[in-house]
């Protein structure tokens, strides 16, 4: 029965692409908004003083201390209460960028500390602004240094995007868990799924492998 | 303000920094005319990089006074300091190139993030620099494919680019195999000569002999000794502090 090609062809493919779709839709916002503010909290927690800190330090805990269904529960059926009503795809979007943002936040820091001091005193020695030496040395350096744990945090949310379907945001897996409740064939219909979403990581992992050979520096990012 | 002399480039007035309680400079004055090379020199955690980096306020000094061509400057004022920082070029021991940049990137980037200047004057400008300094062939290399002594030489390239009225040097050369050392004594001996005025914390003695005009010895955040070369080291008739330092060094 696996090779029942009319079956993949007319219900599973269709109705796999339809949700590949929305998968795309809530990944591709959510990685970019993700790593903005995981580029804004990260560059907060490692300069920041006083309250900025306190802020920055609370959400990253916050985000990576709990589950990310838990959030998304909160989101979606938590905030309701407050009479914030979201829509299930808008639910989705935002707590996968909170929750990435918050982990993006973790390698920005980190790459911010590992930048030598005399960086940023040579900048400030040539007459640099903080904020212009912030955003001509001390970022680009640190986008190099953080930039493979920053797409390893973005193949993980293209997977964990699959949790959109527990708060009703029918993605790659919610298409692949209706076609298969309908048809009783879970074993055939998930093995496509998964194909699906290793199709998807490969390509990201490919793109990242690109994107670091071209901001590749001789001496840098390998470290 | 003083305005007695106005050859007076950089005139720095009872200087005092104390990090923690503990007192680093103590009371610091030196003056420098136009064309000046004057060096610093003394036993290790004197304060001589504190002094220096007071003197372009990338350290704020607690008490004292900076003029630069007579103009009294204000330590607080975000934009004065700026300003100030881009008159006064600074070399350090250990280069701090931007390692994410070429060599030509590393010379003309301030030209044009903190100049404004347009790209290609700034690149035209920073080949400049760098063939001024022998590097014109390294326009492309990154810091990690440059040799310690080509290093310097970028950062003296990066230096001269902003057009300072003086430059400060700490210890360019002690980060340097002792093969490479004399390639960037060249370049600074070149400035010199060409009417650069310079700040030098070094212990190239030789270097010091042959042309500074002034030797300010430095030991626990005071200058304790300061006259030429020529007095401190051969002709004076009591034995000087800075002959006894310098005895030791090699
Ligand atoms: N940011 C700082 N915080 C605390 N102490 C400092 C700081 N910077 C310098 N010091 C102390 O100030 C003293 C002078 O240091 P400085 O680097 O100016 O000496 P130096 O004459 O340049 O020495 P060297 O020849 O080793 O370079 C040292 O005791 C050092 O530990
Ligand atoms: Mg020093």
């Amino acid at each position: 029965m696996f090779l029942d090609v009319s079956f993949y062809l007319n219900q599973v493919i269709p109705a796999l692409n339809k949700g590949l779709m929305v998968s795309l839709a809530l990944i591709f916002p959510s990685a970019t908004c993700g790593l903005i503010i995981g580029i804004i909290i990260g560059t907060m927690r490692a300069f920041g003083k006083g309250p900025i800190y306190g802020f920055a330090t609370v959400y990253a805990t916050i985000f990576r201390g709990t589950p990310l269904v838990v959030q998304l529960f909160i989101l979606y059926f938590g905030l309701p209460n407050l009479g914030i009503y979201l829509s299930p795809y808008l639910a989705a979007v935002l707590g996968f960028t909170l929750c990435s943002g918050a982990y993006h936040s973790e390698y920005i820091r980190g790459a911010l500390l590992s930048i030598k001091k005399g960086q940023i005193l040579a900048a400030q020695a040539l007459g640099f602004s903080t904020w212009s030496s912030l955003t001509n040395i001390i970022l680009p350096q640190a986008m190099r240094r953080a930039l493979p744990g920053c797409g390893n945090e973005i193949i993980y949310l293209i997977k964990y995007s699959s949790l959109a379907y527990i708060i009703t945001c029918i993605e790659l897996t919610g298409q692949g868990k209706i076609i298969a409740s309908m048809t009783f064939r879970f074993s055939e219909v998930f093995l496509v799924v998964g194909f699906y979403y290793l199709v998807m990581v490969t390509i990201a992992t490919w793109l990242l492998k690109k994107l670091e050979e071209r901001f590749y520096v001789p001496g840098f990012g390998s470290r | 303000m003083s305005i007695e002399n106005t050859e007076v480039l950089l005139k720095v007035e009872g200087i005092s920094k104390s990090f923690g309680g503990k007192r680093i400079l103590k009371d610091v004055s030196l003056s420098l005319n136009k064309g000046d090379l004057k060096v610093l020199i003394g036993p290790s955690g004197g304060g001589k990089s504190t002094l220096l980096q007071c003197i372009n306020l990338l350290i704020t000094p607690d008490k004292g006074k900076i003029f630069l061509n007579n103009r009294d400057v204000s330590f607080n004022k975000k934009k004065d300091v700026l300003a100030l920082r881009q008159q006064i070029g600074m070399i350090f021991q250990d280069f701090n190139l931007f390692d994410h940049l070429t060599a030509l990137d590393n010379v003309s980037i301030a030209l044009r993030k903190v100049k404004k200047m347009s790209k290609k004057d700034a690149y035209i400008r920073a080949q400049m620099e760098l063939e001024r300094v022998g590097l014109g062939d390294k326009l492309h290399h990154y810091p990690a494919e440059l040799s310690g002594g080509q290093k310097q030489r970028v950062s003296i390239a990066r230096a001269l680019a902003m057009d300072p009225l003086l430059l400060l040097l700490d210890e360019p050369t002690s980060a340097l195999d002792p093969e490479l050392i004399s390639e960037v004594l060249t370049v600074i001996r070149e400035l010199s000569n060409s009417g650069m005025t310079m700040l030098m914390a070094t212990h190239q003695m030789g270097f010091v002999k042959s042309l500074a005009q002034e030797i300010l010895f430095m030991e626990n955040g005071r200058i304790i000794e300061h006259d030429t070369p020529e007095n401190l080291l051969n002709k004076s008739k009591v034995r000087t502090r800075t002959q006894d330092f310098c005895s030791k060094l090699l």
